[in-house]
């Protein structure tokens, strides 16, 4: 046994380390996350951010009456909140969007939001082509949490337009507001019907990432049956009540007590475990490698189109230039042709020489 | 006596105002004995019941909230109903009549659903529907109520009584949709609000949900209908109910077990909402008050508030007035005399107008006739002279030709006449 054991250390290189450096590291550095609430007004958005980050972010709000809000437009408004749990820190900063689909015309009522998203990525494109790039603020929109009412027989057109105009900007959770208003049979048929509409209409929201085909079965088993509870039906509550001997967060009723964290009233554990616990980092990641790639993609090609048609402009920020060739370059080009057609030609000849007197 | 309200449904508004004008001097006598005119309740009551009754519901509310489901409760009944869509390019109402029979009492029941309403992303235009919908109905009452031959006993009144409007429970006001649409629909119908799917707002946020939309509809001058409490035999119930306003109310037409009882509710994992039971939500009241106490005072109120004021208006449109400017009542007939002579003077006009641009457009066509002529008798004279030209040109050539042949045929002769003569020595030259 000795021997083995010595042999094992000897091959230990020692490199199996690294992710508990990776967590030492991150956790020195801490994280940010950025989470966008839309939805109509009193679907219950601030409550469950409440609900989630069990804090209060929303104290001395103002709401607007119904006759402010006929012309309402859509407002951003950006809450900031440092909070730490076991060393961990994390800043947190919850996007609002007040005023989405109050108004009586709602066109284009997403367009601040797109814009909202769109002026991010942007500066995040500035800071990233910077020379000092030391504190580059990530304020890219990781997660938006999308309120669907649980009143109506499914998707409205606000809903799918909304869901069309920002699916390929960022990662859009669809949740189910305030579920207590419908049974358990009536949640199953809303779900069906609104990932029906989620295909017909193509609408491409946040799909979990596949399970590791190494993982156990149990994980695997969790990970199939929250796909299939998509989209989440939430409930939230500002208030804790005395259910079952316990103090938990609920809302009480005449006829019985709501749970928020009990997984037979809604899904609520479901969308905190995958938004907090496991998911959050693979949220960013996305936005990072799909939304903002595209992004900064789309940027590059109008920004190089638009140079090319005006020789005179310098490019704002670094960029691996595209050959736009010079007059010299050009000439040296056009040489290389003839050279190579007279030499095709020479060889068409040689060809066909030979090919006679093959015959 | 009853209340004057039950006779005055019967008697034109305006005759009763007339006859108090000519201040009659009212004695009271004491009867001696029982005359009898104590049944006059019952013998209208009974009237009443052989024609049967007629009640007109409107529905106004998001799709989905509930409407047809809360129908089916209050009537417990199965309206026949197909889920709507959320696509639906605009508002558009469907009304569906019932016959229903409760005891011996008929009811011509129609429910008018508003279908699509609230589904738009531009919303400015729903309430239209909805208010034309509405006129339409008081103007073909107003249409029968004009007619020389009319049967207003026997017409099929589509009026509204009554509009349900359903509030979404989001907790927080009125949505700036529903208090445009109750603007635009309170001076036309009785309007109840009503909060739908109210089982899903705690009793503490209900209370302030209340007092914030009534707060919001009082601020913004809507008139909602008020249970009357004039009548001292339903008053004290009416006053109580208008405080619980609006009604939160929750539709079930399934059945659950709860105790010994089957009753009408909802099932959670969390309990079970009962739909009768006042400590739940406000089905009851909104039951007794609709249907059970105020009906026949919804009825009233819009034949006699509503519709009369939509006669107003459309009457004083049409250019009626009550009083002609020396403020003596005017004679209908000569309103009508006039206003027939100016529709007469109007048709003449029209008719000149239509005569006039005829006449002219004949004389355009004529002209344009007479020209094309003119250009087609020019091209057939032109045609006709270069026709006779070639004529001409061929004439001559053909003169040419024959003296050509004629000139030919001499030189034929003679030179046949001058080789008969000498005719060997002509071919041994030819030879040579």
């Amino acid at each position: 046994i000795n021997a083995s054991t010595e042999n094992a250390e000897k091959q230990y290189v020692g490199f199996a380390t690294l992710p508990n450096q990776v967590h030492r590291k991150s956790v020195k550095k801490g994280f940010d996350f950025t989470l966008m609430v839309a939805g109509e007004s009193g679907m219950g958005k601030s409550t469950l951010v409440n609900s989630l980050f069990l804090t209060d972010l929303y104290k001395d709000r103002k709401l607007l009456n119904a006759e402010e809000r006929i012309n309402q437009t859509v407002e951003i408004i950006k809450h900031t909140v440092d909070i730490e749990e076991k060393g961990v820190k994390l800043k947190l900063t919850i996007v609002d969007t007040p005023g989405f689909g109050d108004a009586v015309n709602n066109n284009e009522c997403w367009k601040p939001i797109t814009d909202y998203i769109d002026q991010q990525f942007e500066q995040y494109f500035r800071d990233e082509s910077g020379l000092n790039r030391k504190n580059i603020q990530d304020n890219r929109v990781h997660c938006c949490l999308y309120f669907i009412p649980p009143f109506g027989h499914g998707l409205r057109p606000v809903d799918v337009e909304f869901m069309k105009a920002l699916h390929e900007k960022v990662n859009i959770i669809p949740l189910i507001a305030k579920a207590d208003c419908l049974t358990p049979n009536e949640i199953k048929k809303l779900k069906d019907r609104i990932r029906e509409e989620i295909d017909k209409f193509g609408i491409k929201v946040y799909q979990f990432p596949e399970c590791d085909s190494d993982e156990d079965e149990e994980f695997k088993q969790l990970d199939k049956e929250l796909k299939e509870c998509t989209p989440f039906a939430v409930i939230g509550s500002n208030t804790v009540v005395e259910a079952r001997g316990q103090r938990v967060r609920g809302r009480l009723y005449p006829w019985g007590i709501v749970e928020v964290e009990n997984q037979s009233h809604c899904d609520f554990v479901k969308l905190r475990n995958m938004l907090i616990r496991s998911h959050m980092h693979d949220l960013k990641d996305v936005t990072c490698d799909v939304h903002y790639e595209n992004y900064r993609a789309q940027c590059i090609q109008e920004m190089t189109s638009k140079l090319a048609q005006d020789n005179r402009m310098e490019s704002p920020i670094p960029i691996l230039p595209l050959s736009t060739p010079d007059v010299d370059t050009e000439k040296l080009i056009k040489m290389k042709d003839e050279e190579l057609k007279r030499m095709q030609e020479m060889l068409n000849k040689m060809q066909q020489q030979m090919h006679e007197k093959d015959q | 006596l009853p209340s004057s309200t039950a006779f005055n449904t019967h008697f034109q508004y305006r005759s009763v105002k007339q006859a108090r004008s000519k201040n009659e001097e009212k004695r009271n006598l004491s009867l001696g004995g029982h005359v009898g005119f104590d049944s006059l309740p019952d013998q209208l009551v009974s009237k009443s019941v052989t024609q049967g009754f007629c009640f007109n519901i409107l529905c106004v509310g998001e799709t989905g909230i509930g409407k047809s489901t809360l129908m089916n409760t209050l009537f417990n009944t199965m309206f026949e109903n197909e889920e709507a869509s959320h696509y639906q390019n605009g508002v558009y109402l469907r009304p569906r009549t019932y016959d229903l029979q409760e005891s011996n009492v008929h009811l011509k029941l129609t429910i008018v659903d508003t279908v699509g309403f609230g589904d738009q992303i531009n919303k400015e235009d729903s309430y239209k529907p909805i208010v034309d919908y509405i006129d339409t109905q008081f103007e073909n009452y107003l249409q029968e109520e004009l007619k020389i031959k009319r049967s207003l006993f026997n017409y099929h009144d589509t009026r509204i009584h009554i509009c349900l409007y359903f509030i979404a429970p989001t907790g927080h006001s009125l949505k700036s949709l529903d208090l445009v649409t109750m603007k635009k629909l309170d001076s036309k119908v009785n309007i109840i609000p009503i909060i739908a799917k109210a089982d899903t707002i705690s009793k503490s946020e209900l209370h302030k949900f209340k007092i914030k939309i009534m707060s919001e509809l009082v601020s913004n001058g809507v008139q909602i209908y008020q249970f009357p409490t004039d009548d001292e035999a339903v008053s004290e119930i009416n006053a109580s109910m208008n405080a619980h306003l609006p009604f939160a109310v929750v539709g079930s037409v399934e059945e659950v077990k709860v105790g010994n009882k089957t009753v009408r509710a909802r099932q959670y994992p969390w309990g079970v909402v009962q739909v009768e039971n006042e400590s739940h939500c406000d089905f009851v009241k909104l039951r007794e008050m609709l249907i059970r106490v105020n009906m026949e005072d919804l009825r009233e109120q819009t034949h006699a508030r509503h519709y009369e004021l939509y006669r107003r208006c459309k009457l004083e449109e049409m250019g009626f007035k009550d009083t002609d400017p020396d403020s003596q009542p005017f004679s209908l007939q000569e309103t009508y005399e006039a206003k027939r002579k100016e529709f007469l003077g109007d048709l003449q006009r029209k008719e000149e107008e239509m005569r006039q641009m005829f006449v002219n457009k004949v004389k355009e066509t004529e002209a344009e006739l007479k020209e094309k002529e003119r250009e087609l008798h020019d091209k057939f004279e032109q045609l006709k002279r270069m026709h006779q030209e070639e004529k001409r040109k061929v004439e001559e050539k053909r003169r040419d030709l024959e003296e050509e042949m004629n000139a030919f045929n001499r030189k034929k002769v003679a030179a046949e006449t001058l080789s008969l003569s000498q005719p060997l020595k002509k071919d041994k030259d030819k030879k040579k």
